[in-house]
């Protein structure tokens, strides 16, 4: 599959919370068609206007629309590069390079049951998988986790594909606790998880997973430079040693990872 | 249209732009992005005789106008080079040339006659900045002696053109230039990364793993600029700019300071068809200026 640098063109900009926001962006011109992605797959965004953004910022494909020919990005304002892309404008240009990475695997396997679990904004790639997976006549549940019911992102949006399981640490909404203490992963039998979000979370995932024999995914978040396999800067030690996370991941099955030890 | 090709040693190049080692992979991972025929050469990720795995995450920092690595240089080692890598190298369609790097003068002999036996590999980069892990650790480039027996002894079994790669985490580059010459360089390109550190305040933590690590990006230009020109004045052998070097102005401010050519690095990582528009910017300059050659603005600084 090939990777485009392309000067897309900013169709919305929508506060979602607090502290994050969907990022639409269509191609230039007319009758030029998006790329085809991959769920899972990410892009690097070039900021213009932030003194010190030096990098391309790496985000994770939200949605994709190939009818309307838009792309969505579901993003948290971490730092000034993010916070600058909250200030685009309908009508901006913004140079990106996608798509990037390996994406998450349902196609090979086909999961009948899978379980799609995410915490903060690590949801985001989870919403266009769980509509892939729907398609392809599969039948995802979501277990989403957050601090409080401000971390919850689009849950609407995700109940399309699937049931939406919720737990937050405040107990605002859903079950209180964590991801990994919600009941539905007793009462339900899941033959395939995936995961997103911060990494206490995923290795906590990984690690009952890896208790009930389930094949696990989970999507690496790591400094990047190039996000292309060049400079080697966003490397995950695995069983075949230093890998990048851009080129060989951001997906890993965790049984390729060494967060046992 | 000005002409823009160049000579460095043995080495005929159609264009005075290269990429840096260790920000342009193996050249394959740019090829959806720019006609990698286009480039003067591709300087490809520095190679050891044995495999590396690098330093542990986190390797890179982002800093104001640049970044800071300690890759550490992985790499699979100079045989599964030439075994999996090379096959793919020599079709690029533009010279590639092996960054060469080791921790002993045996290791960096042993690399470069693996390295002369490759019809198509036309030059080395001899990156001389590693430690010599039997003298102490200290670099082997900071030294103008540790410098020019290093260089003198792949030089004595190195056939092609030999480039030396700088550091600029020495008192004086130009005596160190001066050795390499001595020991019979083709070329010095220069520089390589300036050491540096970055430290999270909040966890008062370092952020690289190694704690220090080597900087690169525009941050360094005036530094990688004032070091050409006064190494240009030291040595006569050509020397390749290097140093933040992210458009055509920035390659010709190399050019005009002594520098044979230019190769460009974190700016790779910006913007992925940085050199196709550097080439073509160098074109325009010279076609602006009505030079007919880029070797005329080589060293063309008025002062």
């Amino acid at each position: 599959m090939g990777k485009y640098q392309l000067d897309l063109v900013v169709r919305s900009v929508r506060t979602i919370s607090s502290d994050t926001f969907l990022l639409e962006l269509t191609m230039p011109g007319t009758g030029a068609r998006l790329p085809e992605v991959q769920p899972g797959q990410f892009a690097e965004f070039l900021v213009r206007g932030s003194e010190t953004t030096f990098l391309r910022r790496p985000i994770s494909i939200h949605d994709v629309d190939y009818q309307n020919n838009a792309i969505y990005f579901l993003i948290r304002k971490a730092g000034a590069g993010t916070a600058k892309m909250s200030e685009l404008k309908t009508g901006d240009t913004i140079n990106v390079i996608l798509p990037l990475g390996n994406g998450f695997d349902y196609a090979t396997t086909m999961p009948k049951h899978p379980l799609l679990v995410g915490g903060g904004v690590g949801v985001a790639p989870l919403l266009l998988l769980g509509k892939a997976m729907k398609s392809a006549g599969i039948r995802p549940e979501f277990l989403f986790g957050g601090r409080g019911k401000d971390n919850l992102l689009r849950i609407d949006e995700y109940g399309k594909s699937g049931k939406v399981h919720v737990t937050t640490e405040d107990g605002s909404c859903g079950q209180k606790g964590f991801v990994t203490d919600h009941t539905v992963l007793k009462e339900e039998s899941f033959d395939c998880i995936y995961s997103c979000g911060p990494t206490p979370m995923m290795k906590a995932v990984a690690s009952y997973a890896s208790e009930k024999g389930i094949p696990c995914q989970v999507s690496l978040e790591h400094k990047m430079a190039c996000g292309i396999g060049a400079c080697l800067c966003c490397v995950e030690d695995t069983k075949d040693g230093n890998v990048c996370v851009c080129k060989e991941g951001p997906v890993f099955n965790t049984e390729k990872l060494l967060w046992q030890n | 249209m000005a002409k823009l090709n160049i000579e460095i040693g043995a080495l005929q190049l159609a264009n005075p732009v290269m990429t840096a080692s260790g920000t342009f992979g193996y050249g394959t991972e740019y090829q959806d992005f720019i006609d990698l025929s286009k480039l003067g050469a591709a300087i490809v990720k520095g190679t050891t005789i044995k495999p590396r795995e690098g330093n542990p995450y986190p390797r890179m920092a982002e800093t104001p106008s640049g970044m800071l690595n300690a890759v550490g240089l992985q790499n699979k080692g100079a045989e599964y080079f030439v075994r999996n890598i090379y096959p793919t190298v020599r079709t690029l369609g533009c010279p590639a040339i092996v960054n060469v790097s080791g921790s002993t003068i045996e290791d960096y002999i042993a690399a470069a006659e693996i390295i002369d036996t490759l019809h198509d590999i036309p030059a080395i980069e001899l990156n001389i900045s590693c430690p010599n892990v039997k003298q102490g650790g200290m670099a082997f480039g900071v030294k103008p002696e540790s410098a020019e027996a290093v260089v003198s002894a792949v030089r004595k079994v190195y056939h092609k053109t030999l480039i030396v790669k700088l550091s600029p985490n020495v008192t004086d580059i130009t005596e160190i230039a001066r050795a390499a010459e001595h020991a019979g360089a083709d070329a010095v390109s220069l520089i390589t990364t300036l050491l540096g550190m970055a430290i999270d305040a909040e966890t008062r933590k370092p952020v690289l793993s190694t704690v220090t690590g080597g900087l690169s990006g525009p941050a360094v230009k005036p530094i990688a600029l004032r070091m050409v020109w006064q190494t240009a004045k030291a040595v006569n052998i050509p020397i390749i700019g290097i140093g933040g070097i992210c458009s055509a102005t920035d390659a010709i401010e190399f050019l005009l300071a002594g520098a044979t050519a230019v190769e460009i690095g974190t700016a790779n990582f910006i913007d992925p068809s940085v050199t196709m528009k550097v080439i073509d910017g160098i074109n325009d300059y010279l076609d602006r200026h009505g030079f007919k050659s880029v070797t005329d603005i080589i060293g063309g600084l008025i002062s």
